[in-house]
């Protein structure tokens, strides 16, 4: 971050000439990348990217940058870039491909989605997405709007456990989603004289400096601490932001729910809520009182594994603190009681009156409204289509179509069985399932490897797109992308600072090239990407100008996004009545909409399906509970391992575990382990955390080897150490919201020259799965 | 801005207490250099994290600028701050004259001066 800024050099419009590079102002939203849209300058030269800086004049991030963007010029001109549309010429998994023009794989999609339509109907095609980058609103609108099925699934994320809990917590509870604030809404940021430092923020379930999820900018967490907010940190590992917290509690994974409910415990007991919201603007909250009252701290701290005191003294800490926010993430969402730990830290924001204030947890939404990513084009679904969506009659929270996804679980379970229909065309869109998002990946693979046809879009090729990929289209990187982004604020353009890369095209030309051949009726009237755009940021009353104006802002805060205690001004509510978007019109501490679901209106604990307290004979076998997916500086989810320079950093695939733990087993710092239960094994290099509690392992996700051989049985290595040969599908909590990635079980033990002698890749591409697969 | 001459010598100075190992410094060095895998114009080291007799955690990150870093001297010459400072994603490094970065260092503990 620059003190005082050249202004010479760092100038405020979209674009100029400096020198022989032309400056393209604007902000970067994958492909490749992360949830967030950090503003750039691209320094180029005859359409090629030369350079790249932050824009300290972007008021979201001021002129920083992660490590992956500053590697933007090897990402973009990466030699392992998909450079043309392909077509499979071997069997699949061969990887044997021929280079086609767009023509001729848009003639081979059109020609499969007609044979489709006439023989099966369309509702047989299904995509499938990954998580929320640039490419949610494109896949939604080319599964829906052209090709007209109602099936949108994430890549097989067991219990639709990213956000999707949390969201819908929020959605229920106060009908908006809540974010922490660091004054990240108002382009004055700190200086703007409304805002509030927050006392104290806690950090729940997420390591934010390394995963920025969620559209929210980990650094921003330094920031506050740099101006004295305390922290209080819940986690089962020790991370950085733990080790300067004030309270770090190291909670068994899957045990959030309990511990939320503690917390409320113990804030309504001691009387530190907030009384005159709780009076004036909820609903429910006696039934609140009663509940909590069967999570005392003592019975807790036996479920968490967190000592009665700090579970109180964290309580209190928070409830006391004006104002305070809760920067929650997807560890909350990875556990069956997902939707109740959820609606439970919601409780805690509410009861303590910290809901839109400044310092608080802000109500957001997108700006000016711009976005529906992946509940684009469902006004084009009829109702009749709408009862052939797969699985939903099982989840009413999917049937109701408060989520525009259908449950992944389930449509494993048809890929498996044929039913409800046999599903003819997988569309992949920014997903490499068997590498990251499936649980219990080396099932979901035969599975997939059951659908006839597949297309893949992406930047690199994937296991995914070798195992299962009869066309593959390759995808522009944001650099490359004339698009915008409005998830959250302030609205940004992404502008294109380079030539596309050989013969790849945007997601936004993708979308209207297959639109204008497939339902002309809906794509004609628009000549180019731009007038498109133009529709998506004008209607429904949307911006009064055009994307070209949006190119010229760069960026555009929402004044709606940083007023505050938008409850008390009419603000969110349709009739402009004070109150919130709930049938009661008030935060609702028991929302009736549970009830019409068949849900539990409270929160509560749910054990998760495997671990100390519900298999303890299974324990004897595994006997540490298994958390997943910590994050990767470089490596956001399975992107980025083809990079040199990312490789750098992380060379390898890494399990955590107490060294007293590994000392047991005779593991060194650095030995190749095996991690396994009873779904399948899969093998990292341990690493020692001496904050670990010594019955937790900690394993990473994503990891597959481009520089492995790409055909099978290699396929990129993509199951040799892959956590999700450990983790579940079709194991969720009652809403079908919330699956155990995060607290499964396993046992380690070294990897020797004897116990390696067939990589699991081969066993899973050649052999029919591990044993338990099998059965 | 100006670089060492023989009146007044530049540096680099790093609030450390807040330095999270993010990398930034180190990959933004790398491609400003053009440093080939293995070399390092600055480098993070780690210290812990290890518990105290009152149970604090003591976990820090030093990032040492290496004998290849030149302070940038093509960005400084342009009128720019290093890639490090103008980069790091916690805002904790500053670059400047060593006498005024000495002052700055007074502002609050957990700092650490490289002069060049
Ligand atoms: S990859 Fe890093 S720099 Fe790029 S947008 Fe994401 S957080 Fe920002
Ligand atoms: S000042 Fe420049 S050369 Fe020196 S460490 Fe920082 S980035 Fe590298
Ligand atoms: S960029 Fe800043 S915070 Fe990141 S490692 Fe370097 S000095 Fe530390």
């Amino acid at each position: 971050m620059s003190e005082e800024l050249n202004k010479e050099l760092y100038r405020t419009e979209s674009r100029w000439q400096e020198g022989e590079y032309t400056v393209t102002r604007t902000s970067v939203w994958t492909a490749p990348g992360c949830h967030n849209g950090c503003g750039v300058l691209l320094y180029s030269k005859n359409g090629k990217l030369e350079k790249i800086e932050g824009d300290p004049n972007a008021p979201f991030n001021r002129g920083r940058l992660c490590l992956r963007c500053i590697n933007m010029i090897e990402q973009v001109y990466s030699s392992e870039r998909l450079k043309w549309p392909l077509k499979r010429v071997g069997e699949k998994g061969e990887n044997k491909w021929q280079r086609i023009t767009w023509d001729e794989a848009y003639d081979i999609i059109e020609n499969k989605y007609n044979e489709i339509k006439d023989n099966h109907g369309v509702e047989s095609i299904v995509s499938l997405v990954g998580t929320g980058r640039n490419s949610m609103w494109q896949p939604a609108v080319i599964t829906r709007a052209i090709f007209g099925s109602p099936n949108l699934s994430f890549g097989f994320l067991s219990g639709d456990s990213c956000y999707q809990p949390r969201m819908t917590a929020n959605l229920i509870k106060l009908g908006d989603c809540v974010i922490s604030d660091c004054s990240q809404a108002h382009p004055l940021r700190e200086k703007n004289p409304e805002w509030e430092k927050p006392e104290v923020i806690v950090v729940w379930g997420n390591n934010p400096l390394v995963s920025n999820g969620d559209g929210f900018i980990g650094h921003w967490l330094v920031d506050m601490m740099r101006l004295g907010t305390k922290l209080i940190v819940i986690d089962p590992a020790l991370t950085w932001l733990a080790a300067k917290a004030d309270i770090w509690l190291r909670v068994r994974p899957g045990s959030d729910a309990a511990l939320a409910m503690a917390f409320l415990n113990v804030i309504i007991n001691e009387d530190l809520y907030d009384h005159d919201f709780v009076e004036t603007w909820t609903y429910g909250f006696d039934d609140l009182v009663e509940r909590v009252q069967e999570y005392s701290p003592e019975k807790v701290a036996d479920i968490t594994w967190i000592p009665k005191e700090q579970i109180i003294e964290a309580a209190r800490m928070y409830a006391k603190a004006k104002p305070a926010a809760i920067q929650w993430g997807l560890a909350v969402d990875m556990q069956m009681a997902a939707m109740e730990a959820s609606s439970a830290i919601t409780d805690l924001m509410a009861m303590t009156g910290n809901i839109d204030v400044p310092g608080g947890n802000i109500i957001q939404r997108y700006a000016y409204n711009r976005s529906k990513k992946y509940g684009s084009a469902i006004e084009y679904i009829s109702e009749e289509m709408l009862l052939k969506r797969i699985g939903t009659y099982e989840s009413p929270i999917h049937e109701s179509g408060y989520t525009p996804f259908i449950p992944p679980d389930k449509l494993l379970e048809c890929l498996e069985t044929g039913r409800p229909y046999p599903v003819q065309m997988l569309w992949l869109q920014g997903t490499n399932p068997i590498a990251n998002m499936a649980g219990e990946a080396p099932r979901v693979y035969a599975a997939m490897k059951k659908v006839p046809f597949c297309v893949a879009v992406d930047l690199f090729m994937t296991p995914s797109a070798v195992a299962f990929a009869d066309v593959i289209l390759p995808a522009a990187m944001s650099v490359e992308r004339d698009s915008f982004r409005a998830w959250w604020t302030p609205l940004r353009s992404i502008t294109k600072g380079a030539e596309l890369y050989e013969q790849c095209k945007s997601d936004e030309e993708i979308v209207l090239d297959l639109g204008k051949r497939i339902r002309p009726d809906r794509f004609s009237q628009y000549n180019n990407i731009k007038e498109y755009l133009d529709q998506l940021l004008q209607e429904d009353g949307g911006v009064d100008y055009d994307f070209d104006t949006l190119v010229e802002k760069v960026n555009d805060f929402w004044d709606w996004d940083y007023t505050y205690k938008k409850y008390e001004k009419g603000m969110l509510r349709k009739d402009e009545q004070p109150g919130f978007v709930t049938p009661t019109g008030l935060y609702e501490f028991t929302s009736p909409l549970f009830d019409v679901w068949g849900f539990d209106m409270l929160p509560k604990h749910i054990e998760p399906v495997e671990g100390p307290y519900t298999t303890p004979e299974l324990m004897r076998e595994y006997p540490f509970v298994l958390t997943t997916g910590n994050r990767l500086w470089g490596c956001f989810h399975s992107e980025h391992r083809q990079m040199p320079t990312m490789r750098e950093v992380h060379p390898d695939p890494m399990m955590d575990i107490n060294p007293k733990a590994a000392d047991k087993l005779g593991i060194n710092e650095g030995d190749w382990v095996w991690l396994e239960n009873r779904r399948g094994r899969c093998k990292q290099k341990a690493r020692f955390n001496v904050g670990l509690d010594p019955r937790v392992v900690r394993g990473e996700h994503g990891w597959w080897f481009p520089e492995k051989e790409g055909a099978e049985p290699t396929l990129f290595g993509v199951f040799d150490s892959n956590i999700n040969n450990l983790t579940t599908m079709g194991v969720h909590g009652p809403t079908h919201y919330g699956a155990p990635y995060k607290s499964t079980i396993c046992k380690v033990y070294k990897v020797t020259e004897e116990n390696d002698r067939v990589s699991p890749t081969e066993i899973v591409t050649r052999r029919g799965g591990f044993s338990y697969a099998k059965k | 801005m100006q670089k060492n001459d023989d009146a007044v010598r530049y540096g680099l100075l790093i609030d450390y207490e807040f330095c999270t190992n993010c990398h930034t410094c180190e990959v933004a060095c790398k491609k400003e250099l053009g440093l080939k895998s293995g070399e390092y114009g600055i480098k993070v080291l780690e210290d812990g994290p290890r518990q105290n007799g009152d149970g604090k955690w003591e976990w820090s990150y030093l990032p040492v600028p290496t004998s290849l870093c030149d302070l940038c001297e093509k960005r400084v010459a342009e009128g720019r701050k290093p890639t490090c400072v103008h980069h790091c994603q916690s805002g904790i490094m500053y670059y400047g004259p060593v006498e005024e970065l000495v002052k700055k260092m007074a502002d609050k503990p957990k700092m650490v001066l490289y002069s060049k």
